[in-house]
């Protein structure tokens, strides 16, 4: 069915369709109207789920983490602060190997508040075993959710898998939304060893040095394990449903010169701003990474690459430009842009192509060289 | 009045902790899990109890045990517990934490789970410190008490737990005390035949915090309710019963100096801090006699 959605209904919607058993959550901007979605299918019976409206984004990972342990489907959604506050839980959620599915609302951190996007607040949960993928789109933004669960409930995978979606660029803006009825893609839940008094075990009993080096490994390979499942999953979900995602969208980038690459709906700007070039006779082209983590495969080769990132590693530099220089040995030019909802259109992306100077990094609208 | 002999020979606490000599949790631990019985789990934050189940892959307790973050107990409950109850299992959820898992870092999940009527018991087993890292101060330390991070003597009254809790107006809450195995049984029986929340909570002895020779834990936690600074109650639906040792206390209680002068970290209390103490016994039991009177 086609409808008008924001990106914020849309991940309702689609974990409406996963039917979790448990929802715990916590309200905070722009992420709220996620959960009150949620909590309004639960509270007009078309969703039998047990929402559980915990006092604090701390809470709502660990009654997931509870609920899970025995054996549930959980989701919750958080942004910002909230995602900072439930740091020391998400931690948690990966190293006990459970699936939660969270919608992050990205998002600034304070100081000063700010509220608008911002991507420093997935990018601090980047080492603690989360998958972390970015959509650009309302209808990404649905599909995504739906191969969540299935992504994180496979047995070759048994990791937490965060959503990223831009704040108010792409949670609250109104766009077209194909629905579907899932049918059979999300199978039911199976995890392994759930807690029963019937066989008396301790979960996250403390572990000595060697063994709590085979779980941090076990945890790695699940991670590169979960590259062909996330494949398969999307592979599947363009045969039943007819849309195509792949760990990393690329646009024009197959004979370009010059390769822009962002998160997010940076990434999808980027794509006009390549028409623009194009027309220019520049040989630009696009990567937009969908997943962060595990990272993807990419075929930067011999390219001239422009990396926008919205967030920063102070002392070190842009996270997603240092990720790829080191992972791909090759120079960018590191563009910080964005960050605390600072606007960037098309014509920005443009310009930073046109003007990049490779090896450096730029901070749109604070230096003056660009 | 429970007899020894209702008490189930199992033993849920096995032979292999790494508990201290005559630690008082473990003693207390016991009895808590013999009341609860075998369809039962455990959610348990950081603290002594977590410490002396052993390491993975084995463990000392033969129930299922959640381990999880200092802060995070009540809410993975709370999680656990919905969870359970919407697929129709009756399984009781004992959350066991201790007095710097409840009274301070976990006090807001502790309120929120029972805010939300979770279906669970909540044990706070107390040493009045944290025990497990080496008896730092914690919300619970007396007044007067040395601890680690308190080697002068903590100058703030212990927090009062049991009136926070009571403000959530649980169905059921007890004090216990690990020298008073029949009480402590049979008030966990009690409280896990209710449902919502319930919170019993239990004086453990420490012998290397509170600094006594180990073999006097049941001595001490009887001096500690015998003098009153310690009260055994239970307070159902709003009703508040005080328990017969207790009672007896109330009567003719031990001198606290009797209490105190055992303990290494009441050692060169001063007299003003004793006085007070005192009047704190004699108001709490003025108010407990009151409340229990009705008036």
């Amino acid at each position: 069915m086609r409808k008008i959605s924001t990106g914020n209904k849309a991940v309702a919607e689609a974990v409406a369709l996963a039917r979790p058993d448990v929802v715990a959550a916590y309200p905070i901007t722009p992420q709220s109207d996620i959960v009150e979605t949620i909590a309004e299918f639960v509270a007009a019976g078309k969703l039998d789920t047990k929402y559980i409206p915990v006092e604090s984004e701390h809470s709502s990972m660990a009654a997931c983490i509870g609920a899970g342990i025995a054996g549930a489907r959980t989701f919750t959604a958080t942004s910002s602060h909230g995602l900072t506050y439930m740091h020391e839980m998400t931690n948690w959620a990966a190293g006990a190997r459970l699936p939660v599915v969270m919608a992050n609302v990205n998002r600034s951190l304070a100081p000063g508040w700010n509220i608008w996007v911002e991507h420093s607040d997935a990018i601090q949960e980047r080492d603690t075993g989360w998958l972390q993928i970015w959509v650009s789109t309302v209808q990404e933004a649905y599909d995504t959710t739906l191969m969540a669960f299935r992504i994180a409930e496979h047995n070759d995978v048994l990791l937490p898998v965060m959503i990223n979606l831009d704040g108010f660029t792409l949670s609250h803006i109104m766009q077209p939304l194909d629905t579907v009825e899932p049918g059979d893609f999300i199978p039911p839940i199976h995890l392994p060893d759930p807690v029963d008094p019937a066989h008396p075990a301790g979960y996250g009993t403390i572990a000595g040095p060697a063994d709590q080096f085979r779980f941090r490994y076990k945890m790695e390979q699940a991670m590169q394990d979960a590259k062909a499942v996330i494949a398969e999953t999307e592979q599947d979900f363009a045969r039943r449903f007819g849309r195509t995602y792949s760990a990393a969208e690329e646009y024009r980038a197959g004979d370009a010169d010059v390769v822009v690459v962002a998160l997010g709906t940076l990434g999808k700007e980027a794509e006009v701003a390549v028409d623009i070039l194009r027309d220019e006779g520049i040989k630009a082209g696009s990567v937009r990474p969908r997943w962060f983590r595990p990272f993807p495969d990419l075929d930067l080769a011999g390219k001239e690459l422009v990396v926008i990132d919205r967030d920063y590693s102070f002392g070190f530099g842009g996270v997603l430009a240092h990720e790829i220089r080191s992972k791909y040995l090759t120079k960018v030019f590191s563009v910080i842009a964005g960050l605390g909802g600072q606007e960037v259109t098309y014509d920005d992306i443009a310009e930073f192509v046109r003007k990049r100077r490779i090896g450096e990094e730029f901070w749109f609208g604070v230096s003056d060289h660009v | 009045m429970v007899v020894i002999a209702e008490i189930p020979s199992t033993e849920y606490v096995l032979n292999c902790t790494s508990a201290c000599a005559g630690c008082g949790d473990s003693l207390a631990l016991r009895y808590v899990l013999k009341a609860a019985g075998p369809d039962t789990i455990l959610v348990m934050p950081a603290g002594c109890t977590a410490a002396f189940q052993g390491v993975y892959p084995k463990t000392a307790y033969a129930l299922p045990v959640v381990n999880i973050a200092f802060a995070a107990a009540a809410a993975s409950a709370s999680g656990l517990s919905t969870f359970l109850r919407a697929k129709g299992k009756k399984t009781k959820v004992v959350v066991y934490a201790g007095d710097g898992a409840t009274l301070d870092i976990g006090l807001s999940a502790v309120s929120g789970a029972f805010e939300r009527r979770t279906d669970f018991l909540y044990v706070c087993y107390d040493n009045e410190a944290y025990g497990n890292t080496g008896m730092q101060r914690s919300g619970a330390t007396p007044i007067g008490a040395k601890t680690t991070t308190t080697p002068a003597g903590k100058p703030e009254i212990k927090k009062d737990i049991d009136t926070i809790i009571a403000a959530h107006e649980p169905p059921y809450q007890a004090t216990a005390c690990a020298a008073y195995p029949q009480d402590l049984f049979r008030k966990v029986q009690k409280a896990l035949t209710f449902e919502g929340p319930t919170f019993v909570h239990i004086l453990t002895p420490c012998p290397p915090g509170w600094r006594y020779s180990a073999e006097k834990t049941v001595e001490l936690g009887k001096l500690a309710v015998k003098s009153g600074i310690w009260a055994l109650y239970e307070r159902e639906n709003g009703k508040l019963v005080i328990s017969a040792p207790t009672k007896a206390a109330m009567k003719k209680p031990v001198p606290l100096e009797e209490y105190l002068a055992p303990q290494g970290r009441f050692k060169g209390i001063d007299s003003a801090t004793v006085a007070l103490l005192k009047g704190r016994i004699a108001e709490n039991f003025r108010r407990l006699a009151a409340e229990e009177a009705g008036s």
